[in-house]
């Protein structure tokens, strides 16, 4: 069943300058984790905010858990949990202070909801004494995301948690928020730059400039990968990007950590095009077919969107 | 031609009260270089960089950068690098060419050079046009080029670069790194921190600290063998699971 329902949404700043959303439609289940992945610019944090009740739309309708966000945002903010982007808890107080403060604004306490933010909560109660402007990163995204949760909400919307963050600790993050969804069926809605985490959500959306480049299952985003993409290595990998620009068989050409990732005319075949390169004097070439990662498949529909 | 060294660290250590942020780090850097210097958050991968800019001063050991003692002669240290960071150091009010005639002033150049340097340096980014454009109305990921060739623009040495590929899409990273490339292609030592494990490859040697401590320094090539896996991330995982301290 739909949670949260995004239809027509359009949102501009500055008299229509700046389109921020150029007119969003989709919906997220109720109890799964839903990704959007963009870079920065791409609209993520202007959609949270409306979903938020932080901001209105210009056009279009949102609704969360079946209210409206223009409505009946009133409803609505008791329902979810809001992480911003931007470490917003107050600085000098205390860990424990600022989580009771937002379970006293909602009419509830640290004790009655106390089973939910157990997991997390947990690992920072031993500095329950400490002032919030102390602690460490890590630390401080455990407290913002214990304080969205301490009111029970149906949602999460995560603006960003892991930016910033070294991949140990986000594969951290992302296994407490599975661990949220399996054992209290909270539906989390979750934007992130790191295309690598699209992995982690049932459902996502690629997006770019207001717009969605798609949305689907992180597998059927890959399965819809239609180029020939193959992995090259060289051993003198500079020149070898170049030279891969160079050939006419090349249509793309983009480092993916020890390789580049290469796309390829339908009739290329990999010995001629490995033939090709070691005819230029570069040694120890390797070219083998990939699967594409979601990676891949946002830069693909990057082209595509910027040459339509 | 690889023994000239742009950075010589020498049991390099910050405390801070009873908390040892830099804990005697020791590491030497290739000209033309571009050293990956990755850690946790907390690790003290900040500390340390703010020490070789001249920024915050040794507790113990030393080091020099470009040829300058951190200690010592730390305004020289200043003057003969670079810096960028993922806060941009651009004045969004300013135009392009205002911010580099700024950056120029700032390292001492002459109105001239600046004006030639520009000119070419705009022409090499495919940002002519934009010249007379205010920071403020550019796309984030040409802000992000111009910051990095202005950091570059008084022909330091060595260019530190933290963080400066987050939040950037996929195509723009790789334009940034192909910069970088270029960098160090003319001679520029490259000193970078990211928190993207692909990036990691991309160094010739990468460092990863744990816990105030250097425990890795080698090519990609040969962490991945040491460790016997496939990727940096892997190598990563692997030694910051072993860090005591709370991240920070």
């Amino acid at each position: 069943m739909d949670i949260i329902t995004v239809s027509k949404l359009r949102k501009s700043y500055r008299k229509g300058q700046v389109q921020a959303l150029r007119g969003l439609n989709f919906t997220v289940d109720e109890g799964e984790i839903y990704g959007l992945i963009g870079p920065d610019g791409a609209g993520k944090t202007t959609l949270f905010r409306i979903m938020a009740t932080l901001l209105l739309p210009d056009e279009g309708t949102v609704s969360v858990d079946g209210l409206d966000v223009v409505r009946d945002y009133k409803a609505i903010r008791r329902r979810i949990g809001y992480m911003p982007g931007r470490f917003s808890l107050y600085q000098d107080l205390s860990v424990e202070e600022n989580l009771s403060f937002f379970a006293s604004i909602f009419h509830t306490s640290i004790e009655e909801n106390y089973d939910l933010v157990k997991d997390i909560y947990g690992q920072i109660e031993p500095f329950k004494t400490r002032k919030a402007g102390k602690l460490s990163g890590g630390m401080k995204q455990k407290l913002a995301l214990s304080c969205a949760l301490i009111h029970a909400p149906r949602v999460l919307i995560l603006d960003e948690p892991t930016t910033g963050v070294d991949p140990v600790s986000r594969k951290e993050f992302w296994e407490m928020l599975k661990r949220l969804r399996l054992q209290h069926g909270i539906t989390i809605i979750v934007s992130t730059p790191y295309m690598d985490e699209a992995g982690q959500c049932d459902h996502i959306a690629l997006m770019q400039d207001g717009e969605f480049l798609r949305l689907d299952t992180p597998s059927g985003i890959v399965g819809a990968y239609t180029d020939t993409l193959w992995a090259v290595q060289a051993d003198d990998m500079h020149r070898l990007l170049d030279d891969l620009r160079a050939c006419p068989e090349v249509l793309t050409a983009f480092s993916f950590g020890e390789a580049f990732h290469v796309t390829v005319r339908e009739e290329a075949r990999m010995q001629e095009l490995a033939a090709y390169l070691a005819g230029l004097g570069h040694r120890r070439v390797e070219v083998t077919p990939i699967q594409a990662t979601v990676e891949d498949c946002f830069m693909s529909l990057m082209k595509k969107s910027d040459e339509g | 031609m690889k023994d000239k060294y742009v950075i010589e660290a020498e049991g390099l250590t910050k405390q801070f009260g009873a908390f040892t942020a830099t804990d005697h780090i020791s590491f030497r850097v290739h000209e033309g270089e571009i050293f990956g210097f990755l850690g946790a958050n907390g690790a003290g991968k900040t500390t340390a960089m703010r020490m070789l800019c001249g920024l915050s001063r040794p507790s113990a050991g030393w080091a020099t950068v470009a040829g300058y003692d951190v200690c010592r002669q730390a305004e020289d240290v200043k003057k003969h690098i670079g810096y960028m960071s993922q806060k941009f150091a651009l004045y969004d009010d300013l135009t392009v060419f205002e911010n580099l005639r700024l950056f120029g002033g700032i390292y001492g150049m002459s109105a001239k050079t600046i004006r030639e340097k520009a000119e070419r340096l705009l022409g090499e980014l495919g940002l002519a046009a934009e010249r007379d454009a205010l920071v403020a109305s550019l796309p984030l990921g040409w802000k992000q080029k111009l910051a990095f060739s202005l950091s570059i623009f008084h022909d330091p040495k060595i260019v530190f670069l933290d963080e400066p590929t987050g939040g950037v899409d996929p195509i723009t990273r790789r334009q940034f790194w192909e910069l970088i490339y270029r960098a160090s292609d003319r001679g520029i030592t490259v000193f970078v921190t990211t928190h993207y494990m692909d990036e990691a490859e991309y160094c010739d040697r990468v460092s990863i600290m744990v816990d105030g401590k250097i425990e890795a320094l080698d090519t990609p090539a040969n962490l991945k063998r040491d460790f016997g896996v496939a990727t940096m991330y892997d190598v990563f995982l692997a030694l910051a699971r072993r860090a005591k301290r709370t991240s920070d």
